[in-house]
């Protein structure tokens, strides 16, 4: 098993065949180094190359990638990031998700940055990565059971020192918005990365390295990681922000009436001093709870007790405190842990299945579904009704089987209209920012590769804040919800997209977490500096956000030849958005028209270099050195 | 000398992992590391911080007296070492190593890095001694 000499990368990518078992190592090429990174940009470049052009994803032959980034498991700040990919079962689309944790550097001290799976176990399994020894066991003893169950069996089975990813009953199911759960608490949450793993009979993959990562000058690296660490300790928002972690903006969110409530109805909610950071440090907080060689944990592990039960769950961050306590208007902290915890054993996404069920109690509310087909009446503001729900969804029993196909198909299937608020753009539900007075970062949303998700671009500080706002200025606000004067649309809502649509994902093809940069202000410089005493590579960060540029437009490229006749109609929220006004807070009154959604496409496309109907021109995917891209999607277009 | 441990202050990030492996074997590898930090999940869902506190048992423990105490610092002598891994059994905080691939035991040398890492100041290198 030859390596390759790159350092920083373990050098291999491990593939495993599920149904006919086979297992093979072979070395990471140069070239996908040189043109892609990690993380990212290799979960994009073998989708592209390797998922057959309109295979369905829950068959054998779709793909699921975890792939880790040069800077994966390195001495330096938040270095345990792992990327997952698909082509997504909620979508039909290019897929990833991000995950922190424990799980990708394990993967690369076992000998390597990438682990690609294809086909289907004959029987439910687990895969084994113990350094050298991979095997695929049987796993019946684990199918049905929770995540969070399934990983404490294997971990008592296995040993404390493997890293352990597992699927809940959700995925089991193929419910299109299923999770993948690691570290009783952290998530590949979004697309419907664990549906994809159910498909192809696995439940659990286990993974234990005790190898090194090579590493250019050792030396060098461990001053410079040392450096980095006392930097960012020395940012004001290190003590600011990292006590209450991404809850902390709950306060600013409502304030600036960018919170979604009532299933995205209105964009404020009162009752929101409840199910903020200060609730979950008060009421629920027993450790900070951080990712590999995190100095910012923003994971916040309690207790919480309810009528329903107790749950002992990580979180609820930000984004499940948006969908669950705002748009299922759940009325406390504990209700909002509980409903977190249930979606955590369960795999469920907490946004997607925040937001499907807001949505469905918004049909039910409307006499569009009636309570014969859902077994009970529901309610906003009821955990019973989110309980019931959840535990339907998980195993598509009844009601369940309807709204474990998300929004969007539910939608369909129900129709009277209701598709007008499934909040979802391009299969995707929405997450946690109501942005019918947020132009940008209404534009983030519709252009984000995945469907309709926020850690693409987080653009709302130019929108709201009138500048470039780190998030770490915003944490823990206290004002009062003042009305907002209504946003300016402007050619730089488009610039400022792109470029944090460039900047932002970057951090996902290193391997490493984002938020000391976004959230700190821990500069980009450093991270140039790591590469490349850690990888020998001399890449300047603008060099850096050329790739993620070229990985943006291979992820178009992919919708492109995946979906026929894909083009600007996907690039469209639902009609609430461009029609309905807010009915109170902050932004009452406002909402953003088609034809200023038009108008803001039009100025992304043309910056982007893609011709009227959203494709990337000939031209474009030549000059980002993307041949095979221009290539695929020249045919019929 | 002595290291600290504050419990209530770890986050489980593990850094101090990585920093003994790089300091102690020039590798990054923290299955390498002299120290061990349980993580207790998902009840009652807290960190346990196991390191050593030079308290010599390992040198009792050795048949060969291949562990000798200097400046409170005990340390393997390799030459001496038959390899039976006594001092392994014998700790009390599960922080005497066998690496993978070494012939001899390795322990704790209070290097400090650990301790200088942890952002959390969750490991301290004190005067005091260990609770």
């Amino acid at each position: 098993m030859k390596q390759t000499d790159l350092y920083g990368y373990s050098g291999r990518i491990l593939r495993v065949d599920l149904g006919s078992g086979a297992v093979r190592r072979e070395p990471l090429s140069e070239d996908l180094v040189d043109r892609f990174i990690g993380g990212r940009g290799f979960v994009a470049k073998l989708l592209f190359d390797e998922v057959p052009p309109g295979a369905d994803p829950f068959s054998p032959q779709n793909l699921l990638i975890i792939a880790t980034g040069p800077l994966t498991g390195h001495l330096l700040p938040s270095s345990g990031k792992t990327h997952f990919g698909t082509k997504s079962p909620a979508t039909g689309g290019y897929a990833d998700s991000n995950m922190g944790g424990h799980f990708g550097p394990a993967l690369k001290y076992a000998g390597q940055d990438v682990l690609v799976l294809s086909g289907r176990a004959d029987r439910p399994s687990y895969l084994m990565i113990d350094d050298e020894r991979v095997e695929i066991r049987p796993s019946e003893h684990l199918w049905g059971r929770g995540a969070l169950s399934a990983e404490k069996q294997l971990k008592t089975e296995l040993g404390d020192d493997f890293q352990i990813l597992a699927i809940g009953p959700a995925g089991e199911h193929q419910v299109r918005y299923a999770c993948i759960s690691h570290d009783f608490g952290r998530q590949a949450g979004r697309t419907g990365v664990g549906a994809v793993l159910g498909s192809k009979n696995l439940k659990a993959i286990a993974v234990r390295g005790s190898g090194r990562l090579p590493v250019f000058d050792l030396d060098a690296a461990f001053a410079a990681g040392k450096e980095a660490f006392r930097k960012v300790a020395a940012k004001p928002g290190f003590s600011a922000w990292t006590p209450e972690g991404t809850a902390g903006i709950t306060n600013w969110c409502n304030e600036m009436g960018v919170f979604p409530t009532r299933n995205f109805q209105t964009s404020y909610a009162g009752h929101y001093p409840r199910i903020n950071g200060k609730a979950v440090l008060e009421r629920l907080k027993i450790t900070d709870k951080g990712c590999a060689c995190c100095p910012t944990p923003c994971g916040k592990y309690g207790h919480a007790r309810t009528p329903l039960g107790d749950a002992y769950v990580e979180g609820p961050e930000y984004e499940t405190i948006a969908l669950f306590g705002g748009n299922c208007l759940l009325p406390g902290i504990e209700d909002v842990a509980y409903a977190n915890w249930l979606c955590d054993e369960l795999g469920l996404d907490t946004i997607s299945a925040g937001a499907v069920i807001s949505w469905a109690i918004e049909c039910f509310e409307r006499g569009l579904i009636p309570e014969s087909r859902i077994g009970r009446p529901i309610a906003f503001g009821d955990l019973s009704s989110v309980d019931y729900l959840l535990r339907r969804i998980a195993v598509r029993d009844g009601i369940g089987d309807l709204l474990a196909e998300g929004v969007k198909r539910a939608a369909a299937e129900v129709g009277q209209g209701s598709d007008a608020f499934a909040i979802h753009v391009k299969g995707l539900e929405w997450t946690g920012y109501e942005t019918r007075n947020a132009p940008s970062m209404m534009l983030a949303y519709l252009t984000a590769d995945i469907g309709a998700h926020h850690s693409r671009a987080w653009v709302l500080g130019h929108d709201l804040a009138g500048a470039w706002t780190s998030v770490h200025d915003l944490i823990s606000s206290d004002r009062a919800a003042d009305r907002q004067p209504p946003a300016v649309i402007r050619p730089d809502c488009a610039r400022y997209v792109i470029e944090s649509q460039h900047t932002r994902p970057l951090f996902d093809a290193l391997g490493v977490c984002r938020l000391q940069y976004m959230e700190l202000g821990f500069e980009e410089h450093h991270y140039a500096r790591l590469h490349h005493v850690i990888t020998g590579r001399e890449r300047s960060w603008e060099e850096m956000l050329r790739v993620s540029e070229r990985i943006w437009n291979l992820t178009r490229a992919f919708w492109v030849r995946e979906i026929p006749g894909f083009g600007r109609a996907w690039d469209n929220p639902p009609r609430r958005f461009t029609s309905e006004p807010v009915p109170d807070g902050p932004n009452a009154g406002y909402f953003l028209a088609q034809e200023k959604l038009d108008q803001l496409l039009d100025w992304y496309y043309q910056a982007r270099g893609w011709n009227e109907d959203g494709i990337p021109t000939r031209q474009t995917l030549l000059r980002l050195g993307l041949p095979e891209a221009a290539e695929a999607i020249r045919g019929g277009k | 000398m002595m290291l600290k441990a504050i419990h209530e202050r770890c986050s489980g990030c593990g850094t101090c992992r990585l920093a003994c492996a790089i300091a102690n074997f020039r590798e990054v590898a923290p299955a390498r590391a002299l120290l061990v930090i349980e993580g207790r999940f998902p009840a009652p869902g807290d960190y346990r911080i196991h390191l050593c506190d030079q308290c010599g048992e390992c040198a009792e423990a050795c048949p060969e007296e291949a562990i000798e105490q200097a400046g409170g610092i005990y340390r393997v002598v390799p030459a001496r070492c038959s390899g039976c891994l006594a001092c392994v059994e014998a700790c009390p905080h599960g922080v005497m190593m066998a690496p993978k691939g070494l012939d001899t035991p390795a322990k704790c040398t209070l290097c400090g890095e650990c301790a200088a890492i942890c952002p959390r100041e969750a490991i301290l290198l004190t005067e005091e001694a260990a609770a």
